[in-house]
């Protein structure tokens, strides 16, 4: 085995890609050749590497030093300077501007532990970690005792709604049938999200022991990821990740002499925001329009052709290796007391480092802001953020300390959702960003049920009038009318949440709104 | 002429979303003629009322002919305040379309798309496969003048 005195990782994924990151790699490697260090540097094609720098970013190790926006004509100084020298290159570091270093808090990583770490396309460096430890000691587990451990964690849905995993496990689990499915809900489409994304490109093996242990849990023989279908690299790495896993024997028949199979397939979405609802995502996998479907009966007892299913989010997923491995308890020391574990946040916006982290359930939102992403930009004052995407809520400074978990959350009518965090500046108008969101809404409706439909119709002609100023006082309270109505009425999420935004968009600007009205 | 694409699937109905790619992808024209609706209606032995009603649903699928570069420019809230509207602008008067229309050579068509999921890089849209982030007006008329040299 070789060992090599340095490692640069570089972040492989939609960003890079673009800034055409793999003639850059061969050109480094070749570089490195001609300088005869090819046996002492060693290059890595990783995921994301947690932040988000601009064209192509590297980390390089152990120095632990990060660059950002590198490109080809800079390789001769790269190698004469940092790798030949030791000196690192400053006008290209990340963090040369500001003397601020993001914080990555990797031992207080559970999802992303070997994001930007471990090349996503080989099954040994997973295993090198200790990758499929839980998935030997879930195979020997009864699956009730999996679900007994799932619940005593306290683990909930990452998707939105938080829902309590193992109590979702626990409703399928019992039930006696031929054939069970587990279906993982990867059609991330929430405006402003890309966790999900990012967890399939910098770590597919960890989803697919997520989604293994979930499978023995509740005795599902089959499991299907539904990804949406912009996401290339993401079905590229499951599907290498999925070929390795059979040739290892993790997947397949008879699972290291178990009794057990199981087999992993993917599926790709056609586009509908409304799939992420998990009836509507069964509807689509059977091959029909993505209406939802009536609950009950829930998709635990009847779900994909009629066959008892567990849809849970590929977050939510990711975490089970870690709970079996280091049990409820050690789960439990991340988090709050009522919400355990970690959130994965994708921050965008005018802060000064847009990018993905992890941080334990109940960081404050100022925390993530000041020390995730290192603050607003230069220049910039924050007025609003908004948490959870479309389907989310605008805080202003004034939550700036609100904790970021599930109940602390709904005690301010506002929800964690999926994790994004959109940063607004002063600048920023709150009702043209509200345009933007109903917007999205009117098309996004699946137009099966009527207060959707209409609703979200009606809804986009109050802001369009609103936003042209020659809206009126009572325009606003029925923005809130219609979309408390859609919210009671609606047939699914999709049509209940819009009154999330708009209410926060009014509670907390409600003068933005004043000033624009018809006097 | 789909019996290639069909020999890849099993005649059922959870097949019709992939079969529905499949021939999209195939297509010079980057949509689902109504002779292909007939044929895998045949195929599936499902009505084509139902194909449409697949069709007409996900935003990926068209049932007009298209260019051979089909624009999608993400017009979801994040890239909106990085200046989405001011990059379909430009893109309309260049190629002197409206959405959902194709430019006179028949090379590209322009549509509005949903979140894609690369928001750290916004504005940002999707040609055919590629992902294309950080525009500006400017680059825009950078990636028309390679693609139009790709021909």
């Amino acid at each position: 085995m070789k060992y090599f005195r340095a490692h640069v990782l570089v972040g492989v994924n939609e960003t890079s890609k673009q800034a055409g990151v793999s003639d850059f790699i061969s050109a480094l490697k070749a570089m490195l050749k001609a300088a005869s260090l090819e046996d002492e540097i060693n290059i890595l094609e990783t995921g994301p590497l947690g932040f988000f720098g601009k064209g192509i970013c590297m980390t390089v190790y152990p120095d632990n030093v990060n660059y950002e926006n590198v490109a080809i004509t800079d390789i001769n100084e790269l190698v004469n300077e940092h790798f030949l020298k030791g000196r690192p290159v400053a006008r290209l570091l990340l963090d040369s501007g500001s003397g601020f270093s993001p914080k990555y808090n990797y031992e207080n990583r559970i999802v992303l532990r070997n994001s930007g770490i471990i090349d996503p396309e080989n099954i040994d460096e997973y295993l090198g970690t200790g990758g499929y430890e839980a998935w030997e000691k879930a195979l020997k587990m009864k699956p009730l005792e999996i679900v007994d451990e799932v619940k005593k964690s306290g683990l909930r849905g990452r998707g939105g709604a938080g829902f309590p995993t193992g109590l979702k496990m626990s409703f399928t689990a019992p039930i006696e049938c031929e054939q069970k499915y587990v279906v993982v809900n990867a059609d991330e489409g929430e405006p402003g999200t890309f966790k999900d994304r990012l967890i399939m490109e910098g770590d597919p093996h960890q989803l697919l022991e997520g989604i293994m242990i979930c499978a023995k849990a509740v005795g599902a023989t089959k499991a299907f990821i539904y990804v949406r279908g912009e996401y290339k690299l993401s079905i590229q790495r499951l599907n290498k990740a999925i070929e390795q896993c059979k040739n290892y024997g993790l997947l397949g028949k008879n699972i290291f002499e178990s009794g057990f199979d199981l087999d992993i397939e993917i599926k790709v979405g056609a586009g509908a925001y409304v799939c992420g609802e998990e009836t509507a995502l069964i509807e689509s996998l059977e091959g029909n329009r993505g209406n939802p479907r009536w609950k009950p009966p829930f998709p635990g007892v009847k779900g994909l052709w009629g066959c008892p299913t567990v849809v849970n989010n590929v977050e939510t997923l990711t975490n089970l290796p870690y709970i079996i491995k280091h049990g409820a308890e050690g789960f439990q020391k991340f988090g709050t007391a009522d919400c355990s574990g970690t959130k994965v946040y994708t921050i965008l916006g005018d802060v000064a480092y847009p990018g993905l982290c992890e941080a334990d359930m109940g960081t404050t939102l100022r925390t993530i802001i000041n020390d995730y992403a290192g603050g607003m930009k230069k220049g910039f004052k924050f007025k609003a953020a908004l948490v959870g995407g479309a389907a989310g809520v605008f805080i202003g400074e004034r939550l700036l300390d609100i904790k970021m978990d599930l109940n602390s959350l709904s005690q301010y009518s506002a929800v964690l959702g999926s994790g994004a965090i959109l940063v607004m500046n002063e600048n920023t108008s709150i009702v043209d960003m509200l345009w933007s969101i109903i917007r999205f809404f009117r098309h996004e409706s699946c137009g099966k049920c009527a207060p959707c439909r209409n609703g979200s119709e009606m809804l986009y002609d109050l802001i369009n009038k609103i936003k042209k100023s020659q809206g009126t006082i009572e325009d606003l309270d029925n923005l809130l009318l219609i979309a408390e109505t859609m919210q009671q009425t609606s047939f699914c999420a999709l049509g209940q949440s819009p009154i999330m935004p708009i209410r926060s968009a009014l509670d907390n600007f409600r003068d933005e709104f004043l000033a624009i009205i018809k006097k | 002429m789909y019996q290639e694409i069909f020999s890849k699937y099993a005649p059922t109905k959870d097949n019709l979303i992939y079969i529905l790619h499949d021939i999209q992808d195939s297509d010079p024209q980057n949509y689902i003629s109504e002779e292909a609706v007939q044929a895998v209606s045949e195929y599936l032995k499902i009505p084509s009322n139902h194909i449409y009603g697949v069709l007409t649903f996900y935003s990926m699928y068209s049932t007009k002919p298209r260019g051979k570069y089909v624009i999608r420019l993400c017009e979801s809230p994040h890239c909106y305040i990085k200046g989405s509207e001011n990059i379909l602008r430009k893109m309309k008067n260049t190629l002197n379309v409206g959405i959902g229309e194709t430019s006179k050579d028949g090379l590209f068509t322009l549509e509005l798309c949903a979140c894609l999921g690369v928001c750290g890089n916004a504005p940002v849209m999707m040609i055919n496969d590629e992902v294309y982030g950080d525009l500006t007006e400017d680059k825009v008329n950078e990636i028309f003048a390679q693609l139009r040299e790709v021909k």
